[in-house]
């Protein structure tokens, strides 16, 4: 514990995507589901940018890996917010016990 | 305890913190507030590791973008100074047992693994390597996943507008 290694940052990437994991099982509205979603990626940026630092710091790998991440996530959520507006125009609610329109 | 490891877990308080209150706050507009906090820790930890160019990019794409993208859905979608519904009683002690059980496990594994570091000569993460490498079309070059992004961010832009857009009424 005299110094911030590796297991550290791999320790608080873990508990952080756990902690998504939980909002994302208990939640029941879309928009906060997506903020679920987007604590999950940023653990798994921080495992990136550590493994990076930490392991092979001879290579960019990761900071490339961590850098079309966050740009997907981007595209990600504008996708999913533009749906939950439209579902929220066609059925005035935003959870997702009541977005069962293509249920057969 | 030297400052540096302060920094730290003062960064991983504020994140976790951060977290835990994003997913359980009562009100949704606390909510997205607390994820921003998260996020700004987030970026102090990349600050942190000296990997400048990723905290920017953090702060202006998340901070800027994403939280900003998402209080604007809240207002368009929620009577926002209301609190959400509360979830199941079983659902949170199920959830919390899969997860407490989950990371437990995770956590042993991380602490039980011995990690090899490179001995090759490090790179820094400046804005100069990362943008040769990013665009050079040589072997290690990255300009293909370069471009298709683009693409994927420019399909994003215009299916977005799409879904979004006001169906015609029908006269």
């Amino acid at each position: 514990m005299n110094e911030i290694g590796l297991t550290h940052i791999l320790f608080l990437s873990a508990i952080l995507f756990f902690i998504g994991v939980y909002g994302f099982l208990t939640r029941r509205n879309m928009v906060t589901m997506l903020m679920s979603i987007e604590l999950i990626l940023n653990s798994v940026n921080i495992n990136f940018v550590a493994f990076n630092k930490y392991l092979h710091a001879g290579k960019l790998d990761g900071t490339f890996f961590t850098i079309f991440i966050i740009t997907i996530a981007a595209a990600e959520a504008a996708v999913a917010i533009a749906i939950i507006i439209h579902l929220y125009r066609s059925s005035k609610s935003i959870d997702v016990n009541d977005a069962d329109l293509m249920k057969f | 305890m030297s400052a540096s490891i302060v920094i730290f877990y003062i960064l991983a308080a504020v994140i976790l913190g951060g977290g835990i209150l994003a997913v359980t706050a009562k009100k949704i507009f606390r909510s997205a507030i607390y994820l921003l906090f998260s996020l700004m820790g987030i970026a102090g930890l990349y600050f942190y590791l000296n990997y400048e160019f990723i905290a920017a990019v953090q702060i202006v794409v998340y901070i800027g973008g994403i939280v900003v993208l998402i209080i604007f859905s809240i207002f368009l979608t929620h009577a926002s100074g209301k609190d959400m519904e509360k979830p199941k009683l079983m659902s949170v002690i199920v959830s919390a047992l899969a997860v407490v059980f989950a990371c437990a496990i995770v956590i042993s594994l991380i602490n039980n693994y011995s990690f090899f570091a490179t001995t090759n000569t490090a790179i820094e993460p400046t804005v100069k390597n990362i943008g040769r490498q990013m665009l050079s079309t040589t072997e290690h070059g990255f300009i293909l996943p370069f471009e298709v992004v683009s693409m994927l961010l420019l399909a994003a832009l215009i299916g977005s507008i799409v879904i979004a857009l006001k169906p015609k009424t029908e006269a």
